[in-house]
């Protein structure tokens, strides 16, 4: 496995806390869907991955998960996030931002800038 | 703690697997027709949308892996699933799993069983606590060449007082005569200071130990007793408590009954099997008054101060000798250098038997590791013919560490099987193997088959499966996969590589063998040569009984008391015995005149006209004979004259030394009429008559140990020993001297009859026990050997059929193909013996403590072993050379 399919891993994480933040208990392909619509094609394809994600989240116990009726009143799992989970999206969001604005400092330098 | 978690919900899940496998299905299904739904909404034709919706989600049987990876214990799964398949092909090749499992469990039985013996005795040779503050008190004089001299009354109360050590006893050894019982009984008692078991720390079975604050200056009259002797005389009594015994005529109260696995410390199995203990301060009657002058020739043992490790205890204790030297200048006089020294316990029970017991550990080790490379060589043999199979599944995609693990764990199952059925092996045998071990090894432990064996079965066991697993599995894992299916195409199997690897594991196998029947034949010979010794003295023929006086409290009580009133006992013995039936001669002496007994009496030897100020006497070795016993012993007289009849109790003093004792102190002067004395408090000297030739009566190994020995009538012993030699009856004899015995003195206990050749052979029996298995080991190592260049020739020639084939065809010599063959066989044969001849003169220098009478590179050991190996590959090589011989070239070629 590579670098960069490590930091995909990572953040499809974060984005399956945050979605789940955001909408309150989704199932699997709820979580998808919405994943989808904002990141555009990252989960275009491949869509199973996610699962051995939501599997790896629920044994961290950042998610619970049960068996529950979706809107057509078929059987599916819905994941909810846990307190744990709520702690740890938070403390990971401001990592990301710190990250993020540290990298976009190291972008916006140009030579001339330097001393 | 997140980890953990996971860990834990992994390996529940790795228990109840099913039920995930079914969710991840089920939510599958459930997203795909949500998908599909979707997809319909916006327009899409029933199966297009079924289509679009399975593209999307991705490749099914990945999410799958990656699902299941996160749900479960890859690494146990796959192991799992390695030892389902390592299982499957042992059961399609029994033959090669039986011989494999076979040669393994060998040799883990013999390396366990060795194990076992090296665990009782060195490492846990003391079975009591904190063994490690337990240290064994031994003090010299090297001014004078005395060794382990013991301990006065005054400087044992010093060391007490000392502050290095929790407490510190003086203990004897020796017999006492119970009487009372149905027969008088010898039995091996300890006079101990009354702190002994507070140092040993083992708590009675029953009652109580002696009160370690004990004062008494001469024998408390109170006893600890073993659980044996409790047992057997006294019939496990619950009330022994409280019970009088009477030993050597005094009466003693039994105090405590010691547990049963309790064995005392002791350097000899006779102290080893102590029954009895009596609390005695050395400072009273029968002791001799406590001067510092006055040395017990006892041995003493302490517990250090917890925390003190031995060295520092020694750097204390010599200030505190430096400080009584100056205090006692007289005591002790500047040229003898009295030193104290500290040895730790377990050395002092060990010591003796360390190096045998490492070099038969060192053998075992060797044996296994021989069987090991045959296994190791058969798997190889396995692998080549596998390598198609191992080419396909790297060319299918399997990575190279898969199929190495896979490998390991096939040989891992063969040596752990081969080790389970070692251990089975050893229990079923445990008996027999341990009649095999002499009693002479000390053990204080039962030699058993406890958890710390088993864990070191099971260890070597793995170690085992690494090592023979580890050439072909990274054989398999060096295979190139595309070179290989293009040769196995062409027919000719197996790599170049791998006939290297063969040939190094049977070179080594060779050389390792080498190593062991070297060391087999040093110790052989060695041991010959032992046995070949020329005693200088005869004992076929002859028995000795042993018998002793007792010693009472009271020395006013005691009959036999000085020399004058034992010698009229001492004839009347000899006047009875000697018409027992089948006796034609008769002798008695003290116990030290027993051949080869092992027990120390030294007494000090003061030489008239020697100046003895500012130096203490020199030690030597006495025993005291009746005039008969350099006859029937067949010992001539070398000058002088031997003792008579009337050499008596009133005659003036006499007596007969060796030859090394007249070359030791007269080294140029005739020693006959010389004068000396054993006992500096006598006032009558001892007048040197005659000379005889030195004996090995002290040790089989050294002749030229000075000897004393004094006439019977004119010095006072209590442990006698009867010799008899004629046409005897070993079974009658015994009780017969018993009865005569008894019916001068009914109280007088005889004991442990024994025949001297049985001494000799005895003495002999540490090292018969070491070299017969050596010998066993060197045996099946040659064989192992034997069978691993016949697998590898047979091999080498079935492999080059063809090739065989085509060189017949083109008209060579059967004649020649035999030797080509053989020429490889003899080619392995010679590099082995050249690695074993480098690592048996590096082995053979180790164990040279071990040898006696040949040189540790002993040529014609070396050079003879190695012909021996030579011819044992030759003959293992000609079998498969006479097939390869009679190769048809026809069928040789049309089959390939």
């Amino acid at each position: 496995m590579n670098e960069k399919s490590d930091v995909r891993q990572g953040t499809l994480a974060l984005m399956v806390l945050k979605t789940l933040d955001v909408l309150g208990p989704l199932h699997g392909y709820g979580i998808a869907r919405r994943i989808e619509q904002i990141s555009g094609d990252m989960l275009a394809v491949n869509q199973g991955t996610l699962y051995p994600v939501l599997l790896k989240l629920e044994h961290e116990g950042s998610v619970s998960s049960e068996w529950g009726a979706s809107e057509k009143n078929r059987k599916a799992r819905f994941y909810r996030l846990t307190p744990a989970g709520h702690r740890q999206l938070q403390s990971e969001t401001r990592e990301w931002e710190q990250t993020a604005a540290i990298i976009a400092r190291f972008f916006d330098v140009k030579a001339e800038d330097l001393p | 703690m997140r980890f953990l978690r996971r860990f834990l919900e992994r390996l529940a899940n790795f228990a109840g697997r099913r039920s995930a496998d079914q969710r991840l299905r089920e939510e599958m299904e459930e997203h795909l027709a949500l998908q599909t739904e979707e997809n319909l909404r916006a327009g899409m034709p029933p199966e297009e949308a079924r289509r679009r919706a399975v593209l999307k989600f991705g490749a099914v049987e990945a999410v799958r892996e990656s699902y299941h990876s996160e749900q479960s214990l890859p690494f146990v799964e796959s192991l799992l699933q390695d030892l389902r398949y390592a299982i499957r092909q042992m059961v399609n090749s029994p033959g090669f799993a039986a011989i494999a499992i076979l040669t393994v469990a060998l040799g883990i039985g013999a390396t366990t069983a060795i194990y076992s013996v090296v665990d009782a005795t060195l490492l846990h040779p003391l079975p009591y606590p904190q063994p490690e503050q337990l240290v064994s008190i031994q003090d010299d004089l090297p001014g004078v060449a005395a060794r382990d001299v013991g301990l006065s009354v005054p400087e044992w109360r010093d060391l007490q007082s000392s502050g290095i050590f929790q407490n510190v006893a003086i203990e004897g050894s020796g017999s006492v005569n119970l009487t009372g019982s149905s027969q008088p009984a010898r039995i091996v008692f300890k006079p101990v200071t009354p702190n002994y078991f507070a140092i040993l720390g083992v708590k009675p079975e029953l009652g109580r130990v002696f009160d370690p604050r004990d004062q008494t200056p001469g024998f408390n009259l109170e006893v600890v007793i073993t659980d044996g002797l409790w047992k057997r005389e006294f019939g496990a009594d619950p009330a022994i408590l409280g019970k009088s015994l009477r030993l050597d005529n005094d009466a003693y109260t039994v105090v405590g009954v010691m547990p049963p696995g309790f064995r005392d410390e002791g350097r000899t199995s006779d102290e080893r099997n102590t029954e009895l203990w009596a609390g005695t301060g050395f400072a009273g009657d029968p002791a001799p008054p406590p001067l510092r002058k006055t040395r017990l020739t006892l041995e003493a043992i302490g517990r250090l101060q917890p925390g003190l490790t031995v060295e520092a205890a020694q750097s204390r204790l010599n200030a505190l000798v430096a400080s009584l030297q100056k205090q006692f200048p007289d005591d002790y006089p500047p040229q003898s250098q009295w030193t104290v020294r500290l040895v730790p316990l377990t050395e002092n029970v060990v010591g003796d038997v360390r190096q045998p017991l490492v070099l038969l550990l060192g053998a075992v080790g060797l044996v296994l590791l021989i069987g090991c490379v045959n296994v190791a060589n058969l798997q190889l043999a396995r692998a080549s013919a596998r390598g198609r199979e191992m080419a396909v599944r790297q060319a299918l995609g399997a990575a190279r560490m898969r199929l190495v693990r896979q490998l390991l764990t096939e040989s891992l199952l063969l040596s752990v099987l081969g080790g389970i059925a070692g251990i089975a092996i050893l229990f079923c045998v445990k008996g027999a193997l341990l009649r095999m071990v002499p009693d002479s090894l000390p053990r204080l432990n039962e030699i058993s088959i406890s958890w710390s064996v088993l864990l070191f079965a099971l260890g070597v066991s793995v170690l085992a499966g690494v090592i023979f697993g580890m050439a072909p599995a990274l054989q398999a894992g060096l295979v190139d996969p595309g070179n290989m299916l293009r040769q196995e195409g062409r027919g000719s199997r197996g790599s170049r590589t791998q006939a290297r690897t063969r040939s190094v594991l049977v070179v080594s196998e060779f050389a390792l063998s080498l190593v062991l029947m070297i060391a087999a034949g040093l110790l052989l010979r060695s041991f010959w040569d032992l046995f070949q010794v020329r005693l200088g003295f005869d004992p076929e023929n002859v028995m000795a009984v042993r018998m002793w006086l007792p010693v009472p409290n009271d020395p006013s009580t005691d009959i036999y008391g000085t020399a004058a009133k034992e010698a009229p006992f001492i004839r009347e013995i000899l006047r009875r015995a000697r018409s027992l039936p089948g006796v034609n001669e008769i002798a008695l002496g003290s116990l030290s005149s027993v051949p080869l007994n092992h027990t120390r009496n030294m007494g000090p030897l003061i030489l008239e006209g020697h100046d003895l100020r500012g130096s203490d006497p020199p030690m030597v070795e006495a025993s005291s004979v009746t005039p008969e016993y350099f006859h029937l012993m067949g010992m001539p007289l070398l000058r002088g004259r031997l003792f008579s009849d009337t050499d008596s109790e009133t005659a003036p003093k006499v007596a007969v030394i060796n030859e090394a004792m007249a070359l030791t102190w007269w080294p140029n002067t005739d020693p006959l009429g010389k004068h000396f004395k054993v006992n500096p408090a006598a006032p009558a000297w001892i007048t040197v008559a005659g000379v005889v030739p030195n004996a090995r009566t002290e040790s089989l190994e050294n002749a030229n140990v000075p000897q004393v020995y004094l006439c019977a009538y004119q010095r006072q012993d209590k442990e006698l020993a009867i010799f008899l030699r004629g046409r005897l009856d070993p079974a009658q004899l015994p009780e017969q001297v018993r009865r005569q015995v008894q019916s001068v003195n009914p109280e007088l206990p005889v004991f442990e009859a024994k025949m001297l050749p049985e001494v000799v052979s005895g003495a002999l029996a540490q090292r018969r026990f070491t070299m017969e298995t050596v010998l066993l080991f060197a045996l099946t190592a040659l064989l192992l050997a034997g069978l691993g260049i016949y697998g590898t020739i047979s091999y080498v020639v079935s492999e080059s059929t063809r090739e065989i084939g085509v060189r017949i065809a083109l008209g060579a010599q059967r004649k020649s193909i035999l030797s080509m063959v053989l020429g490889k066989g003899l080619k392995l044969a010679v590099a082995g013996a050249i690695a074993g001849f480098a690592g048996a003169l590096i082995v053979s220098h180790l164990m040279a403590g071990l040898l006696y009478g040949v040189s540790p590179s002993d040529p014609l050991t070396f050079v003879g072993l190695t012909l021996v190996l030579t011819a044992v590959a030759l003959a293992a090589s000609y079998i498969p050379a006479r097939r390869a011989m009679r190769v048809d070239p026809i069928t040789a070629l049309r089959c390939e």
